[in-house]
């Protein structure tokens, strides 16, 4: 591993960071234009993020240390999840310590702490939050973890940089488990991410939130590296899909600085596509009740466990 | 190095008879449980010494005492030594913690003297070579360990717990004689050594059947798991916890002793009912544990999924192994083994922050806690690496375990055969959901426990557990933290009990970059949790320290916002229920067959309204439920025979004679 290397890779990581509120931020443009409101500017959730932290944070008599330390935890298992999937480049340094896996896993860490976080103060809202949270992880978790098999198992590895090297190489086609594994994933993101038809993002005191209701009691700077870590979510399962599935133009480690131009221009690309995908399909939808979740996840987990299966009989796998 | 491990047993058992005597006085009782930590962890010591140092630990010692064909033999081989390793490190740091804890018992002479004796039964199980002493050891543990589930014998429900108990023991020594039966042969050949001469081609799917019975009775496997919750749960928390966290991991001693080491080549198919009861075993236990609202059964249920999951890393290596692929079978058997370790670690934790919390409110119900967190900070923190551990998230070292099983399943599409190919996905997914559920699990127990607001007087009355207490699990969170970055060094020490078990040992980790682990190849799959652990500190550091120049300082305690309508009673919080509620509708409907009913009253009538759930234990339903009633019916049937005349039971006798004569005279 080069000094380049690691430099490529610190770079993505603070582009990550970087970039998430932005994305946001296009993404509630995008869904005020197709509603046909103006919306506010796509640098707004920056402006939001920096008023909360110059606010006093407002605390709960009740709550206890780890009340006060779960934002910061929780944001620092994210953004390390983040920074393991590649970006603009693939390759890196951090994918030789941590696998796809790993990325599951800590995003699972994110969430037992929210959670966590959820319950300390001891409000029903809080309470409601973590249990429907937590419902909806025990399906989603599995079902991504199917799709991440897929991945590998076709790839022959559970890296990303191998997976994404391995669909830009000749032996990837159109395949049935990878489109059942695609949309697995999709709908893991939708659910996982807060994002109608399972939870709204857009809505407070609706007896169907999930995750505004867990954050509830938060408020000032704690709020504030929540909703950023809320952000880095949603980019690293975008960036996720799109290194995946749309490997094409990703840099690969030691190329040049056009090729790393080149390839930060086609993920911005696909990110905004992407995106646009995710809110065109938010608005063409309507809120699903609580329990029709469970449902909806549960077919993510069916179609990744059939894309495996299907992997494991047909043999075609290394 | 074997003459030093039995002589540690015969310790342990002094320490027995000392007990007696010493449970009179507090200062004895913390004296007998000072000096069973201090055996233990020099047992520990020795084992990890036998373990690592290669060849050094293989003599045995041989005692002139034994059935009349042979005599005792008791050795340490790396399989034993690894096992030895954890069950005497796990049970130093308990003893450690009932010196504390155990100067609260109501009955110290009711635990005392069968504490040593339990933990001997489970090392001489460990360092028996032959039949006879591992059979003795197993029920030495048994009994010790029933007559502690015995201890608070005034409750009902703890003498129903030890009757059950008793019986599934009671089966599964039969079954392990029977086992080693069939194993020695004609020629009745009963040290291991022997027993591996003979050739036992034939008896093996028997053995396979018999072993899980035996060893799975005892680890916990569905629908054999019935007795474990009930008994778990029943005895003083510092034996709780030795019974969950290390008398299971005996148990699964017993079945790879007698699987891998002694049934001879194992053919594919022994592992389709293996991971087939592995992966339901997994699954209904987190979900049983799911429904719990008692602290300790809700760890005790928890323990069957673990079970679970190790021998669902076992039946793969049986998978891999039938088909030569040994590379393979050494990963999937090194990942069940370090998950025996990890549990063994957390599930000790676990159990005595659960102990420390009864010791402190009296209560094992989470809806009668809360808000513990600030009353019992150590505490908390310690129950916290825990529940963080056993839910499989990194950094810590349960999902380590978890990542290897997951590696050894994505290289079981090499396998042959299409009935393997087509479980092992399966398998895969039911670990992926249970191993979800399981952080569900724990969300609630620690949520509900030490977060929140005190739902009783006695959980905010509650006040810090003693010292020996706080170190021992501060030690075990230490621990799990260690096993979790460092993995790379306990691959290591697995390495000559794969070479024994499936004869092949991974490659060699330690000398792997930031201590990562590569189970396969480097191209496939790695790695390092230290490396993940020191980013998520270096992340969470470096935005503390940017939120704190950046930020306002300002904080400002408040009441609660709750949305504007903030309640001051403690009860409308979310409870250990309500938490679950969610989980059960969507799988307790065909799980448990749970039925919620609302009974609301007529309007204008001011009654209370009520919520009605019944759930149903299907496993106890269907499989126990009709055998005590079979049982109890033949019992009343054949009570009628105590009430005979003389004649009577002269004719009976004389009619047993000649049937059995009859059978004699036929069989030739």
């Amino acid at each position: 591993m080069s000094y380049s290397d690691w430099l490529i890779q610190l770079a993505q990581t603070a582009l990550v960071l970087g970039t998430a509120p932005l994305l946001s931020g296009v993404t509630r443009k995008i869904r005020a234009r197709l509603l046909r409101r103006q919306g506010a500017s796509v640098l707004q959730p920056y402006r939001d993020l920096l008023k909360l932290i110059r606010k006093e944070a407002v605390v709960a008599g009740n709550a206890s240390w780890l009340f006060r330390a779960a934002p910061y935890l929780i944001f620092a298992t994210t953004w390390v999840a983040a920074a393991l999937v590649p970006t603009f480049a693939s390759g890196l340094p951090l994918g030789a310590v941590a696998d796809i896996i790993v990325i599951v896993a800590l995003l699972g860490t994110a969430r037992f702490l929210l959670a966590l976080a959820g319950l300390d103060v001891g409000t029903s809202f809080g309470g409601l939050g973590s249990s429907r949270e937590m419902l909806f992880a025990s399906l989603a978790e599995p079902a991504m973890l199917m799709a991440v098999f897929t991945l590998s198992l076709f790839a022959g590895s559970t890296q990303l940089s191998s997976i994404s090297a391995y669909m830009l190489g000749p032996g990837a086609g159109v395949n049935i488990s990878l489109a059942l594994a695609l949309v697995a994933l999709i709908i893991v993101s939708i659910g996982e991410n807060a994002r109608i038809p399972v939870d709204n993002p857009a809505t407070h005191l609706e007896l169907t939130m999930i995750h505004e209701a867990m954050i509830l009691e938060y408020s000032g700077r704690h709020l504030a590296v929540l909703e950023a870590a809320a952000a880095v979510k949603l980019l690293l399962y975008l960036s996720l899909i799109a290194c995946v599935f749309t490997p094409w133009g990703t840099a690969v480690a030691g190329a040049g600085a056009l090729a790393y131009a080149a390839g930060l221009l086609a993920w911005a690309v696909k990110l905004a596509l992407l995106a646009f995908l995710l809110v065109l399909f938010e608005t063409a939808i309507a809120k699903m009740r609580v329990f029709r979740v469970p449902e909806f996840l549960g077919i993510a987990l069916m179609l990744g466990l059939l894309g495996t299966i299907l992997l494991f009989v047909s043999k075609v796998s290394r | 190095m074997s003459q030093l491990a039995a002589s540690g047993v015969g310790l342990l058992l002094a320490l027995s008879v000392l007990g007696i005597f010493a449970a009179r006085r507090a200062l004895g009782t913390r004296l007998v449980y000072a000096a069973c930590a201090a055996v233990c962890a020099a047992l520990a010591g020795v084992a990890l010494l036998g373990l690592l140092a290669p060849g050094a630990g293989l003599e045995s010692v041989e005692i002139p005492v034994g059935l009349p064909l042979g005599r005792t033999v008791l050795g340490l081989d790396p399989l034993s030594a690894a096992f030895a390793v954890i069950v005497n490190l796990a049970a130093a740091i308990v003893s450690g913690y009932a010196i504390g804890y155990g100067a609260h018992a109501r009955e110290p002479l009711r635990v005392v003297p069968f504490y040593p004796a339990f933990i001997a039964g489970m090392n001489l199980v460990l360092l028996a070579q032959d039949a006879f002493s591992f059979l003795v050891g197993w029920e030495l543990m048994s009994l010790a360990s029933w007559a502690l589930v015995l201890s608070e014998h005034r409750a009902a429900e703890n003498r129903h717990a030890a009757l059950v108990y008793l019986i599934m023991a009671s089966g599964g020594a039969l079954t392990l004689l029977l086992a080693f039966g069939l194993l020695a042969g004609p020629h009745g050949g009963y040290s291991f050594e022997a027993i591996r001469r003979v050739s036992s081609a034939g008896v093996g799917p028997i053995v396979l059947l018999l072993a899980l019975l035996g060893a799975g009775s005892k680890a916990g496997l569905v629908p054999l798991h019935a007795w474990l919750p009930l008994a778990h749960p029943a005895a003083p928390s510092h034996v709780s916890a030795l019974m969950s966290a290390v008398m299971t991991k005996v148990a699964v001693y017993g079945f790879v002793r007698l699987v891998f080491d002694l049934a001879g080549p194992p053919a594919w198919w022994w592992s389709v009912p293996v991971l087939l009861i592995a992966a339901v075993t997994a699954l209904l236990g987190v979900l049983y544990a799911l429904m719990e609202h008692d602290l300790k059964r809700l760890l005790a249920y928890h323990t069957v999924e673990n079970i679970g999951i190790i021998f669902i890393g076992l039946g793969l290596a049986l998978a891999f192994e039938a088909s030569g692929m040994r590379a393979a079978a050494a990963l999937a058997f090194a990942a069940a083994i370090f998950h025996v370790f990890n549990h063994s670690l957390f599930k000790s934790l676990l159990f005595m922050g659960s102990g420390a919390v009864l010791n402190a409110t009296g209560e094992r119900d989470m809806e009668h806690l809360g808000g513990l967190i600030k009353a019992m900070p150590v505490t908390a923190v310690a129950f916290l690496a825990g529940c963080i551990a056993i839910s499989a998230l990194p950094p810590f070292n349960g999902f380590v375990s978890e990542w290897l099983t997951f590696q050894a399943i994505l290289l079981s599409p090499q396998l042959p055969q299409w009935v393997a190919r087509l479980l092992v996905p399966a398998v895969g997914a039911t670990l992926a959901c249970s191993a979800a559920l399981a952080a569900a699990c724990f969300v609630k127990a620690f949520g509900m426990s030490f977060l929140g607001r005190p739902r009783t007087k006695a959980a905010s009355a509650a006040a810090e557990t003693d010292r020996f207490s706080q170190i021992a699990m501060l030690l075990l969170a230490l621990l799990c933290l260690l096993a979790g970055i460092l993995p790379g060094f306990v691959l290591d020490s697995l390495g000559a009990v794969t070479q024994l078990a499936v004869g092949e040992r991974l490659a060699p980790q330690s000398a792997q970059a930031w201590m990562r682990i590569v189970p396969v190849d480097i191209h496939r799959s790695a790695y390092s949790g230290l490396f993940v652990f020191v980013m998520i500190l270096l992340a969470a550091a470096a935005t503390a320290f940017v939120v704190r120049r950046v930020a306002s300082h300002a904080l400002r305690r408040s009441p609660a916002w709750d949305c504007g309508f903030p309640d001051a009673s403690p009860a409308t919080q979310y409870t250990a229920g309500s938490f679950a509620q969610p989980i059960r509708r969507v799988f307790g409907s065909v799980v448990f067959r749970a039925r919620e009913a609302v009974a609301m009253p007529k309007p204008g009538d001011t009654a209370v309204a009520r919520l009605q759930v019944e759930l149903h234990d299907t496993v106890w339903d269907a499989l126990y439920a009709p055998i005590i009633r079979l049982v109890a019916a033949t019992a009343e049937r054949l009570n009628r025979m105590q009430f005979l005349t003389i004649r009577n039971y002269l004719t009976l006798v004389f009619a047993a004679l000649v049937a059995l004569l009859i059978i004699v005279g036929t069989w030739r």
